[in-house]
């Protein structure tokens, strides 16, 4: 059945527009980028029981990563007159007509997980995460953890040139600064992929006297990190023990290897980013008070203490 | 040659060498002021490789061209453009997406403060087109008009740019009567001022009608240039399917040649719609059926329905009376079939594959892929067939592309006598090919045939037919129109049927109606 | 002359260029000859480059048939996804290991099936016929595993991944053994004969009586199948099929492989094994790469700059002038056409 639902979206390009929870004081309507990733579908589940949770009608449109799908999305919401837009931008130029009618129609647009390049006038507030703050928590984990003592460090960079990638390695590097027992040897892209994750750190291992140089791996995703401990084990090496492994994004499989004790700690990127928007929005209605134009979301670090067994087992249903 | 002060354009002793086969071999030709010319000859004959040395589209290997007098020698065609020759193929050659002063006047636009000046370019398009009687709107795109019409804009941009020689390579194959009319009004004012035209065509009626003189060509030969007034329509036929030695050979044919195996092959009603009308044909056992007509009257259709390469869409066809389903290649195959088709490149060699490979590929297709013919008998095969006959080879596993036409010509009639057929198909079987291996190919088709193997040869050599069949089938407009058997069979009589009764007024007989 | 020496002859372009590449690699990582046994399996770069060449080696052995018959496979890439996905979610909705794998398969299969008729049948040129599927296909993997990466714990068919079989990784004896098996599957019986008339003209070959919408259609299907099983291989080895990156831009590298194995994209004469190690030479370079600790910005340039090389060493026209050099260094020999 969702199979034909899914199948029935697919042919039309614009459209999806179906609504979530009824009988409510307030209708949000949601304009997604597409179902790209995992984390992007844990985010549009997460968005749908959040608005849910607070009795809010959602109206829900995917964009098939389309700009154009995401101007007509935000046209017809604007026809309906919802009562505020959320739009996860899938570029950052081209919106300043669209966010204009918008405003012109007194309808306040707030932007999730990704920025504009537009007057910061045409939309209420940004949620997004803070992509150097992420690679800094996960850089001062592992400032902590090995406390001095001497530590190579291999990292799989993200997609060159993509700005996680450059500012995942930017807050990482900007954590280890002054700590000299940390050096990171060896830097390659993984692609975000579990496939190149795995076959950047074979050669990795290879490279680094069969892994014994190399005390610790830091990737910029979950994904990556993934294939990484498979190398790992196949090298005839622990993960978690004989290397340690922080990565970023927080996705339930992560917290399946930290379980196994192969992965020792990662960096959350919220799939929550509609929570923080809703919240923002009631204060405005209830007493107009305008948020500010950046909601930082949280960057939570887990580790092998914070039962990663549960925690998957929580983040499992969300559709990652 | 004697200068004559009204020729315009004149080639003397012209050659042209393609490998393996020589295309042009000491053709003179010449073009008066103020003459329509026709340029006739069947296919292969070597009227577009005429044209091409004229246009500098191909580098002749020897002999001289003078324009006005002087000696030329156009590089390329846009060379032989600016020397005043310009040519008009039967695809007009423009851009269909600009509009039609854009293609009069394209690369050489008048311009204003360097700019092109479009005012001035459909001025000047009206200007030219008002000559030719044609009142358009320049600026609409040209393939908003019909062929015909674009076939003049393009005679005009030809003339403009060149005016001295126009080619006119089968303007007319794809016009109604109405059209070929206008097109000939055209060409007669042109003739009036004083070009030279050059006219190639099929349609004989069109010759009588528009040119003054004809040149016809035979075999890369000339065979000889005539007025077209005092020049008879069968003689005209004569010459183009060769007749000069027809008496000898008629002599040599033995006249009266019967098979007297029984019919084995029975065709009835065979034919396909706008390919080739349906046809009753007998076919009996060691017996040659020549097929006669001029390029165009349904004779490779007949060969292609008979082979399944085009599905027959009527009548039936029986072998030793039982019926047999003749819808594809394979399934003519499966009835010991075999076709050696005209365009040897296109339909017949496998150009990079070896000639042992070319050899046994239409057996080893009956075999089908899972029972592969071994090595060493594919080896033997082509050793076989390449001694038998007599292929010119340095090796059997030599790409076939790099051999001479006569002999890729040879290891075709290899690949399906390799199949053992009982009913071989040749079509054109020795065009393009050399002296000594047309002899040759002669003589198989005799052999093969005092073995029992019943074959239809299409030929446009017309002694060739009487020498070796025992009926010949005449071709006319898609239709078997006759049948000649034993003494019947000369070649005076062939050209005379393939000439058929002149009178049947054609289209573009009503076309020179209407215009006077 | 013997069938090894011609068949070496062919192949020595390609076994040069490899070596190298090779060559090359060892200087910048010197290690990389190294070779160990470790848990009963081989290890070492140079097992990294059979293995992680898999998926390119198991696709190109389906485009060069296909590229023989002239046509191409851009679908390639999207099949592995698909198969992918489809072993994954066959596995975890508990069918047994064989029946994923004879799913997983038939529907690599019904790939090919549906690109050939879209050729044979229908007449479509190849390049639009197989991009519809390459568009589509990966749409239809998402749709199969709901857009996340679908992980899987069975033990057999993670052994396809990162299994071993004689020393040798399994991903390695597969494709081996495919290349193997239709290597001699073209050049026992009288496909690869056939494949090639059709190649080079396909007009003359259905004269011929060859059963040209027969061997068009059995191209692609083969391509299909090679391709399921690329899919398996990578969903095997990270344990997860990812549609959004399984096989992504690897029907370019398929591509590749057959053109620096020396097969025109013309159609016509073709060698798997040369296929083979244009795959091998491209993952030596990928490996080699990595290994030599370049940042990885240099990546892309550095393969290109690579494989320009050697197409431009394979380039007629240059073979052309080197032999013209040589000739004309050494002294002339009469006898030179005949050698040919």
């Amino acid at each position: 059945m969702k199979f034909i639902k899914a199948l029935s979206c697919a042919t039309v390009l614009a459209g999806c527009v179906f609504s979530g929870a009824s009988a409510a004081d307030m209708t949000v309507g949601f304009s997604q980028i597409g179902s790209e990733s995992g984390w992007r579908a844990a985010e549009t589940t997460v968005t749908k029981q959040e608005a849910e949770k607070r009795g809010i009608d959602l109206k829900f449109a995917d964009a098939q990563q389309k700009q154009e799908n995401q101007i007509k999305a935000l046209r017809s919401f604007i026809a309906q007159g919802v009562d505020a837009i959320f739009v996860a931008p899938v570029v950052a130029t081209g919106w300043d007509e669209v966010l204009g009618e918008a405003k012109d129609a007194n309808i306040p647009v707030i932007l999730l997980d990704r920025t504009v390049d537009a007057d910061k006038s045409l939309y209420m507030t940004a949620v997004t995460s803070d992509l150097v703050h992420e690679g800094n928590v996960a850089g001062k984990w592992l400032v902590d953890t090995t406390a001095g003592k001497p530590c190579n460090v291999v990292e799989l960079q993200g997609t060159t040139g993509s700005s996680p990638a450059i500012d995942r390695k930017k807050g990482f590097e900007e954590a280890l600064k002054g700590h000299d027992n940390l050096k990171i040897v060896r830097s390659q892209t993984g692609d975000f992929t579990r496939t190149k994750g795995k076959e950047v750190m074979e050669s990795f291992l290879k490279a680094e006297n069969g892994g014994k140089n190399i005390c610790a791996l830091y990737a910029h995703n979950d994904d990556m990190a993934v294939g990484a401990i498979q190398a790992i084990k196949e090298a005839g090496l622990k993960p978690g023990t004989d290397i340690l492994v922080v990565s970023i994004d927080a996705v339930p499989d992560i917290f399946q290897a930290m379980a196994a004790g192969e992965a020792n700690a990662t960096v959350e990127l919220t799939p929550n980013m509609a929570g923080p928007a809703f919240d923002a929005l009631a204060a405005f209605k209830k007493d107009g008070k305008e948020p500010p134009k950046w909601i930082q979301t949280e960057s939570k670090l887990y580790t092998q203490a914070d039962e990663p067994q549960k925690v998957y087992e929580a983040k499992k249903g969300l559709g990652y | 040659m004697q200068p004559d002060p009204d020729t315009i354009l004149s080639a003397n002793r012209i050659d042209k060498v393609f490998p393996g086969a020589k295309a042009l071999s000491n053709v003179d030709f010449s073009l008066r002021r103020g003459e329509v010319h026709a340029l006739l000859g069947e296919n292969g004959a070597g009227k577009s490789t005429l044209v091409k040395c004229l246009t500098g589209a191909y580098h002749r290997d020897g002999g001289t061209i003078l324009l006005e007098g002087a000696e030329i020698d156009p590089r390329d065609t846009l060379d032989a453009q600016r020397l005043g020759i310009g040519t008009v193929y039967q695809e007009v050659n423009l851009l269909p997406n600009l509009s039609v002063a854009e293609n009069l006047f394209l690369g050489r636009q008048p311009r204003r403060f360097g700019l092109i000046d479009t005012a001035a370019v459909n001025r000047q398009a009206r200007a030219l087109l008002a000559e030719y009687e044609l009142d358009i709107d320049v600026t609409d795109g040209l393939d908003s008009f019909s062929v015909a019409i674009q076939q003049v804009i393009a005679i005009a941009r030809a003339v403009d740019v060149s005016g001295k020689v126009l080619i006119l390579d089968e303007p007319t194959a794809s016009l109604d009567a109405h059209e070929v009319a206008m097109l000939f009004r055209v060409v007669r004012r042109l003739k009036a001022r004083g070009l030279g035209i050059i006219f190639i065509t099929h349609f004989l009626e069109q010759v009588y009608e528009i040119t003054d003189r004809v040149t016809i060509l035979r075999n890369g030969q000339l065979v000889g240039t005539r007025e077209t007034a005092s020049l008879e329509r069968r003689e005209l036929i004569a010459m183009m399917l060769g007749r000069e030695l027809a008496a000898e050979v008629h002599d040599e044919a033995g006249t009266a040649k019967t098979a007297d195996g029984p019919v084995r092959f029975q065709f009835r009603d065979f034919g396909r719609k706008g390919r080739v009308n349906p046809f009753n044909l007998d076919v009996k056992a060691g017996e040659v059926i020549g097929i006669a007509g001029l390029l165009g009257s349904g004779r490779t259709e007949t060969a292609e329905v008979m082979f399944g390469a085009r599905r027959a869409d009527s009548g039936t066809a029986t072998i030793d009376g039982k019926a047999a389903d003749l819808s594809s290649p394979r399934a003519a195959i499966r009835h010991k079939f075999g076709f050696c088709p005209e365009d040897r490149k296109t339909d017949g060699i496998i150009g990079d594959l070896s000639v042992r490979e070319n050899i046994a590929l239409a057996l080893q297709a009956r075999r089908g892929w899972a029972r592969p013919i071994p090595r060493a008998e594919q080896d033997r095969l082509a050793a076989e067939y390449i001694k038998a006959l007599d292929i010119r080879t340095t090796d059997a596993e030599k790409p076939i592309r790099l051999l001479s036409g006569g002999n890729q010509q040879k290891a075709i009639l290899a690949r399906w006598l390799a199949t053992n057929p009982e009913f071989l198909i040749l079509d054109e079987p020795t065009r393009g090919i050399d002296v000594g291996a047309h002899a040759e190919i002669i003589r198989l088709i005799e052999t093969l045939c005092e073995k029992g193997m019943s074959l239809i040869v299409i030929s446009s050599e017309i002694e060739e037919l009487v020498v070796y069949s025992h009926r010949v089938i005449v071709l006319r407009d898609h239709e078997h129109v006759a049948e000649l058997t034993g003494a019947e069979i000369t070649t005076e009589s062939i050209v005379n049927t393939i000439a058929g009764p002149a009178k049947t007024p054609s289209k573009s007989a009503a076309a020179a109606g209407e215009i006077a | 002359m013997s069938m090894i020496g011609l068949y070496g002859k062919r192949l020595l372009p390609q076994f040069i260029a490899l070596a190298i590449i090779l060559g090359l690699v060892s200087i910048a990582f010197p290690g990389f000859f190294n070779l160990q046994i470790q848990n009963g399996r081989l290890y070492g770069s140079l097992i990294d480059i059979l293995n992680r060449g898999a998926p390119v080696a198991l696709l190109a052995i389906g485009m060069t048939v296909v590229i023989a018959t002239k046509g191409i496979d851009l679908s390639v890439g999207a099949v592995m996804a698909i198969c992918g996905a489809v072993a994954a979610s066959a596995i975890t909705s508990g069918y047994s290991l064989p029946a994923t794998l004879l799913i997983t398969v038939g529907v690599g299969v019904l790939c090919g099936l549906w690109n050939g008729i879209l050729v044979a049948v229908l007449d479509i040129q190849p390049i639009i016929a197989t991009l519809v599927l390459m568009v589509a296909g990966r749409g239809i993997a998402q749709m199969v595993t709901n857009g996340a990466i679908l992980t899987f714990n069975d033990e057999g068919l993670i052994f396809i991944g990162s299994g071993s079989l004689f020393g040798l990784p399994m991903p390695v004896v597969i494709w081996i053994t495919a290349g193997i098996l239709v290597a001699l599957l073209v050049r026992r019986t009288a496909l690869g004969m056939l494949i090639e008339a059709v190649g080079v003209n396909r007009r003359a070959s259905t004269l011929a009586g060859v059963s040209t919408p027969v061997l068009l259609i059995a191209a692609y299907v083969l391509s299909g199948l090679c391709a399921s099983v690329a899919g398996i291989i990578a969903a095997a080895d990270i344990r997860g099929a990812d549609a959004n990156n399984a096989g992504l831009w690897l029907e370019l590298d398929a591509i590749l492989a057959v053109v620096i194995g020396g097969t025109s994209l013309l159609g016509g004469r073709f060698s798997v094994a040369a296929s083979l190690l244009g795959a091998m030479i491209i993952q030596s370079i990928n490996t080699g790469i990595l290994l030599s600790g370049f940042p990885p910005e240099f990546n892309l340039i550095i393969k290109a700059a690579i494989i320009v090389f050697i197409l431009v060493l394979q380039s007629p026209k240059l073979q052309g002038t080197l032999a013209f050099f040589s000739r004309s260094n050494a002294a002339p020999k009469p006898a030179e056409s005949k050698a040919k």
